[in-house]
């Protein structure tokens, strides 16, 4: 049976995913900071014709620990504002996809609404924006307007926290659906510079979104006109039935992170489950699973190049997401196989950058190829394009005004 | 060596200056309208691209007002893209300080800085409007007496933010393994009356340090605040006369918070008309005028004065005999009030209406028009110079009428002559805005990160 062609995605984060990464990059520490160095990037991603690229984004210092800076010195500190970095590549790259991420727990929606907008626009609709809930008390004291439990992995099943977790995920719905009401509260046809009634625009296609939630209450409409897509596209990483409910009410896309191909059709099973139960109107979410990726010549390369890594860190890393490290090849059979479980597409981590978002790009990439299953070219348009998503309907524009 | 001149360009948006009706206007939205107009003032040389914000559409009588170019993008997010597009030009915007947090504002300039290699600008403004504050979680909370200690407070937080990296906090050492020097990089406190926050910054040092601070305003707080703070000031004062009042005041306070004169740059913001005679100039300006304020138009400023609903009036024919509403309530909202006392401003009005024979649309054209150079190119440049050298300004932000070209024919016609004047650059000297603008490194915060 034929497959549509998978859709391909890489991760970017610092120097790589992997924390001891920066010690075998090919790029200077300082580099993290400049634009070459995620220009050069995404270049790269481009050239291998993936759908789109992620930036990874928090609103404190990376930490090896659930709650709070860790002190160490060992690991990369510091980051960019991601919806920033995206904006400085859109005018450099032609057809991939860009995606940061936002924090849905201390930002503003209407900026978030307004900002990823604009990157559609000065990207011609190649804007995606990955919305994160912020449940660390390091963030949190960065805004000081409310408070959070300390986050200890021992009290995770404690209902208290079970509860707090359960509302930061309603409200980062509701900073999506304020986000996508701002997206239509344009109609696309609202500019229409009538030189006889001396109207620049037509008020009646402008709307109020009038949100009000438990939350927070967001008038509207948006200052910055319907960006091209209509809807970016929205995409969210999820672990469990909670996000998997958030993904199927609120996103466009969800990343998953199976451990195996088994685990991988329990997940789209649960996932899919979850669209039923939110009932879901839109198209079904597009899954995509994570496997950070180490990838070399030959497998035992690979592997050496992993202890290598692990041995600099200090001991075996515990990652979100399952390691892939072998060769092209396997990683392409292993994504082929994987796919069957109903899956979309993957999101790559590379774990040392640019190293191995280089071998995706020329040899994973090729190798996908030769199976059948991934494009030879860009077919032209935009993100919701190249992921077969439609352009959405504008929800306030039902009836046309006259 | 003359006293050479800081030139800005300012994208025209949402006011009635932009002639959308003019077959020459385009989109106000693309961003290939943006390129254009900053790719042209990065040819012309200027020290900066400057945007300005909205974040509501204004409204006028309780519905939203269609008669102006509305629509814009987020200023932030456009400023990071055409740093892609630009090398030199610096990169400003208006970002709001009321309806922003210090921490997530802080690192968004930083990272500005860093993406576009020390070019980064904030007009720091802040609000206290009640309808504009309908689109934030925050709302419209801020009383009118904390703008500026709000504003003042906020600055001093982000400055404690853009220094709590040391400068050499990276380290990058392979052989070693330490990647920062020292386990807490970014570390502060803050506990102030409008901010109490600390923990960690995450953006190292960008390359200027600090992005320059540029504010608008012109009450006794808003000088005070700009002489305590600011790189740069936007003034309103177009005369000789009162721009070189307002100079010799604003610089006067700066010796009280130990800066000097130079630390400090005015710039107006002003219009011009350019044409082959001087007649030719004159006359395009009147249609310039004309077009800016249509009959529509012409009722609703006059509304704006009135607070009233006036759409029963000829534009063509007398001002209303009833005087202005001056209670609290206000029939435009999202627009700053223009007249501290409008019943003046009308009798002032009907005054002028009555002595030169004018109607609604004309009187309008006649007392809300300020364009500031009207002329040949050589006359504007000498204008321009003449301001400049009598100390009623250290520059200009140039408002053209037009997206995206209107400022085609001032880098063509106009710069030259300033270049040949010997009071513009012909090359750019430096690659940061404070070096376009002869300001000297970010001033270190008076205090240290972390305190108490």
């Amino acid at each position: 049976m034929p497959h549509p062609p998978l859709h391909l995605a890489a991760a970017l984060d610092g120097a790589g995913w992997h924390p001891a990464a920066w010690r075998l990059a090919g790029t200077a520490p300082e580099a993290l900071w400049s634009a070459s160095y995620w220009a050069n990037l995404v270049a790269e991603a481009e050239r291998g014709l993936l759908d789109f690229v992620t930036i990874e984004d928090s609103l404190d210092l990376q930490s090896s620990r659930p709650d709070g800076p860790d002190g160490r010195t060992d690991q990369v500190r510091g980051r960019l504002d991601a919806v920033l970095l995206a904006a400085r590549i859109a005018p450099l790259t032609r057809h991939i996809g860009l995606i940061p991420t936002t924090s849905t727990t201390h930002t503003e929606p209407f900026h978030v609404s307004t900002a990823i907008a604009t990157l559609d626009h000065v990207s011609s609709g190649r804007a995606g924006w990955r919305p994160r809930i912020s449940a660390r008390r390091s963030e949190t004291g960065h805004f000081g307007r409310r408070d959070l439990p300390e986050l200890r992995p021992d009290l995770f099943a404690e209902p208290a926290y079970v509860e707090l977790v359960g509302d930061l995920f309603t409200e980062a719905a509701d900073v999506v659906e304020v986000v996508r009401r701002l997206w239509d509260s344009w109609q696309d046809d609202a500019v229409i510079r009538d030189l006889p009634s001396g109207r620049f625009v037509d008020r009646d296609r402008l709307h109020y979104i009038d949100f009000r939630g438990r939350w927070f209450s967001v008038k509207g409409p948006s200052i910055v006109p319907r960006p091209p897509q209509g809807q970016p596209v929205v995409a969210t990483l999820a672990h469990s039935s909670v996000p998997y409910a958030f993904a199927a009410a609120s996103a466009d896309v969800v990343f998953v992170t199976p451990p195996d191909a088994d685990a991988a059709e329990a997940i789209v099973t649960e996932v899919r489950a979850a669209e039923d139960t939110v009932g879901r109107i839109c198209e079904p979410l597009k899954v995509l699973a994570d496997l950070v990726v180490l990838l070399d010549e030959d497998a035992s390369a690979a592997w050496r190049r992993r202890d290598r890594l692990d041995g600099l860190h200090g001991a075996e890393p515990v990652f979100d997401a399952p390691v892939f490290a072998g060769t092209a090849d396997e990683l392409a059979d292993l994504l082929g196989h994987w796919r069957r479980a109903g899956l979309d597409g993957f999101r790559l981590r590379p774990a040392v950058l640019p190293d191995d978002l280089a071998a995706i790009s020329r040899t994973l990439v090729p190798a996908l190829r030769d199976r059948g299953l991934f494009r030879a070219a860009y077919p032209g348009g935009t993100l919701r394009d190249l992921l077969g998503l439609t352009r959405p309907a504008n929800r306030y524009a039902v009836g046309t005004p006259t | 060596m003359p006293k050479q001149m800081i030139l800005a360009a300012h994208f025209p948006g949402v006011n009635n200056q932009t002639v959308w009706s003019d077959p020459e206007s385009g989109s106000q939205i693309d961003f290939a309208s943006f390129v254009r107009l900053a790719r042209t003032a990065e040819r012309g040389k200027f020290d900066f691209f400057f945007l300005a914000e909205g974040l509501r559409l204004r409204e006028q009588r309780g519905r939203i007002y269609d008669l102006d170019v509305v629509g814009r993008p987020d200023s932030l997010t456009l400023l990071a893209a055409l740093a892609s597009v630009t090398t030199h030009l610096g990169l400003a915007g208006t970002m709001n300080a009321t309806f922003r947090e210090p921490y997530e504002l802080a690192r968004q300039l930083a990272t500005l800085d860093h993406l576009s290699d020390g070019r980064a600008g904030w007009n720091v403004v802040t609000s206290s409007n009640a309808f504009t504050g309908e689109n934030f979680r925050r709302g419209g909370f801020l009383d009118y007496p904390l703008r500026y200690e709000r504003a003042a407070e906020f600055v001093r937080v982000a400055r404690r933010l853009w220094d709590s990296w040391p400068v050499d906090a990276v380290l990058g050492d392979r052989a070693t393994g330490r990647f920062v020097r020292h386990p807490d990089p970014g570390a502060f406190a803050h506990h102030g009356e409008q901010f109490d926050i600390a923990g960690h910054f995450t953006v190292p040092p960008s390359p200027q340090g600090h992005p320059v601070i540029i504010q608008a305003g012109d009450s006794a707080e808003g000088r005070e605040f700009a002489a305590a703070d600011a790189d740069v000031v936007f003034s309103r004062h177009g005369t000789l006369e009162s721009g070189r009042a307002f100079y010799a005041d604003v610089k006067s306070r700066l010796a009280r918070y130990g800066r000097t004169p130079e630390e400090l740059k005015i710039i107006p913001g002003v219009t011009f008309v350019l044409g082959d005679t001087d007649a030719d100039a004159q006359e395009r300006a009147q249609y310039i005028r004309r077009q800016q304020v249509s009959p529509q138009t012409a009722i609703l400023l006059l509304e704006q004065v009135w607070n009233r609903d006036l759409s029963g009036h000829d534009p063509d024919g007398p001002l209303p005999a009833e005087d202005p509403d001056v209670s609290d309530s206000s029939i435009a909202d999202g627009r700053t009030r223009m007249y501290a006392d409008p019943v003046a401003t009308a009798r002032k009005w009907r005054a002028l209406a009555q002595e030169k024979g004018l109607g609604i649309r004309d009187l309008i054209i006649e007392v809300t028009g300020r364009q500031s150079f009207v002329g040949t190119p050589a006359r504007v440049a000498e204008q321009m110079d003449h301001f400049v050298q009598a100390d009623a300004a250290d520059g200009f932000i140039l408002v053209p009428h037009l997206t995206p070209g209107g400022l085609d024919d001032f880098v063509d016609r106009v710069v030259p002559l300033l270049q040949g004047r010997g009071v513009f650059r012909t090359e750019y000297t430096s690659r940061t805005l404070r070096g376009h603008l002869g300001l000297g490194p970010a001033r270190v915060a008076a205090e240290p990160a972390v305190v108490g």
